[in-house]
């Protein structure tokens, strides 16, 4: 998925954060790879794209312990 | 809340003059400011007390003080003169982080995230997540509602400050701490609810007499960066570790809330704040701060002065804590050598 330019009104905008989430700005749920639908609660959402966050699909902030790992 | 009770002299010459029970003696107040230990300005009760009741009054005032005090020059004075003792402070104890930032190479949202990945301070979260006794967890909430029950009260203020970019990443962000529209999603009021689930006393101001010097440093660090529009940039610097230095630990601290057997809306607060500050960080890091140095390049020194405060500030607060309960002798084992 690319970033989408903001637009119009009622576009949804993502946004990729290097080595850490997808943020989503106006979305009302994520549906997650076996189909099941997560409510979005708040204005921007941060989805996990590292795959190690235990709150699939939400970031937790776990994307951090692999960048530490890879930084050495 | 009623004016705190005073913790030594300048305390006392602020609570005499909020109280008008004698005009404020600038002169005096200054050479007992001048008289404090460098190195016990952020742990000093008193400064800080002081500092606090004086910040206090822009924020929700005192019942038994006098809005229009607000802006009294003679109070707005000794606010100045402790302001500069911390400020002082502040900048010494972050000089070689702050320099070691500017240094580096990358981009100042890469740099942020290393200042925070660098730290190395106490493993707070860890113990609580493994170790604390509910006491101990109980005593932990305490020292927070210091700062949890105005959280995001002093950034709001900066707000007016910003402009484009930056400005509207900050609203999105204020509106998820000020609940997205949903009074009882508030984090403040969360963290009350926390509060009363652990069977304390969620009233604002109702812990201010126990708290430590140094965890009244952690609030006056944001107010002092938040009330001056100079500081705009440690002000977002501050917010920015503050988040991204949160949804880790708040697992944690939640994990050891249900492993104690507190009720689970004492853990609904930290549940909150995994999932909102792995947003939070992000918008405040990349969207704020680094928006905010692109667009003026004189400010990147101190949102890392915002940031190695915030580091500096929580180590100092997390180390007294994990000290305190090691000297009381109620844990078994050391305590720095708790894994994460
Ligand atoms: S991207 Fe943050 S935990 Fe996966
Ligand atoms: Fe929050
Ligand atoms: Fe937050």
């Amino acid at each position: 998925m690319r970033p989408v330019p903001s637009g119009s009104p009622g576009d949804v905008v993502a946004e990729l954060c290097p080595g850490g989430p997808m943020l989503l700005r106006g979305v009302s749920a994520v549906r997650d790879e076996h189909g099941e639908l997560h409510e979005a609660t708040r204005p921007v959402v941060a989805v996990c794209m590292c795959g190690r966050s235990q709150r699939q699909p939400w970031c937790d902030g776990t994307h951090k312990a692999v960048r530490s790992t890879r930084r050495g | 809340m009623r004016c705190p009770h005073p913790r030594g002299p300048l305390s006392t010459m602020v609570r005499g003059s909020l109280l008008r029970h004698a005009e404020l003696d600038l002169d005096a107040f200054t050479r007992r400011a001048d008289a404090v230990p460098r190195a016990h300005v952020l742990r000093d009760g008193d400064v800080q007390l002081a500092l606090w009741t004086l910040y206090e009054l822009h924020f929700r005032g005192f019942e038994d003080v006098s809005a229009d005090l607000e802006w009294d020059p003679l109070l707005l004075g000794a606010r100045g003169v402790l302001e500069c003792l911390l400020e002082r402070d502040l900048r010494r104890r972050t000089v070689e982080r702050v320099q070691g930032a500017l240094d580096a190479d990358g981009p100042v949202a890469e740099r942020i995230f290393d200042m925070v990945a660098a730290d190395d301070g106490p493993r707070l979260a860890a113990y609580l997540h493994r170790e604390a006794t509910a006491a101990q967890v109980v005593e932990f909430l305490r020292e927070r509602t210091v700062f949890h029950l105005k959280e995001s009260d002093p950034q709001s203020l900066v707000l007016a400050r910003l402009e484009g970019r930056a400005k509207t990443a900050l609203a999105e962000l204020l509106y998820d701490e000020f609940g997205g529209g949903r009074p009882e999603r508030l984090h403040a009021s969360m963290f009350a609810d926390s509060l009363v689930g652990a069977g304390l006393e969620s009233s604002y101001g109702a812990y201010l007499d126990e708290v430590s010097g140094t965890t009244l440093a952690v609030n006056n660090a944001m107010s002092l960066f938040a009330l001056h529009r100079r500081l705009r940039g440690a002000a977002m610097g501050h917010f920015a570790a503050f988040e991204a230095t949160s949804s880790v630990p708040s697992r944690k601290i939640a994990a050891g809330i249900r492993r104690v057997g507190l009720p689970e809306v004492v853990a609904a607060y930290f549940d909150e704040h995994v999932e909102a500050d792995a947003v939070h960080e992000q918008l405040a890091v990349r969207t704020i701060c680094a928006t905010m140095v692109e667009e003026a390049p004189g400010l990147e020194a101190d949102v890392f002065l915002g940031v190695a405060t915030c580091l500096l500030l929580d180590g100092l607060a997390g180390g007294e804590l994990l000290e305190r309960w090691r000297a009381s002798g109620s844990s078994d084992g050391p305590v720095e050598q708790v894994a994460s």
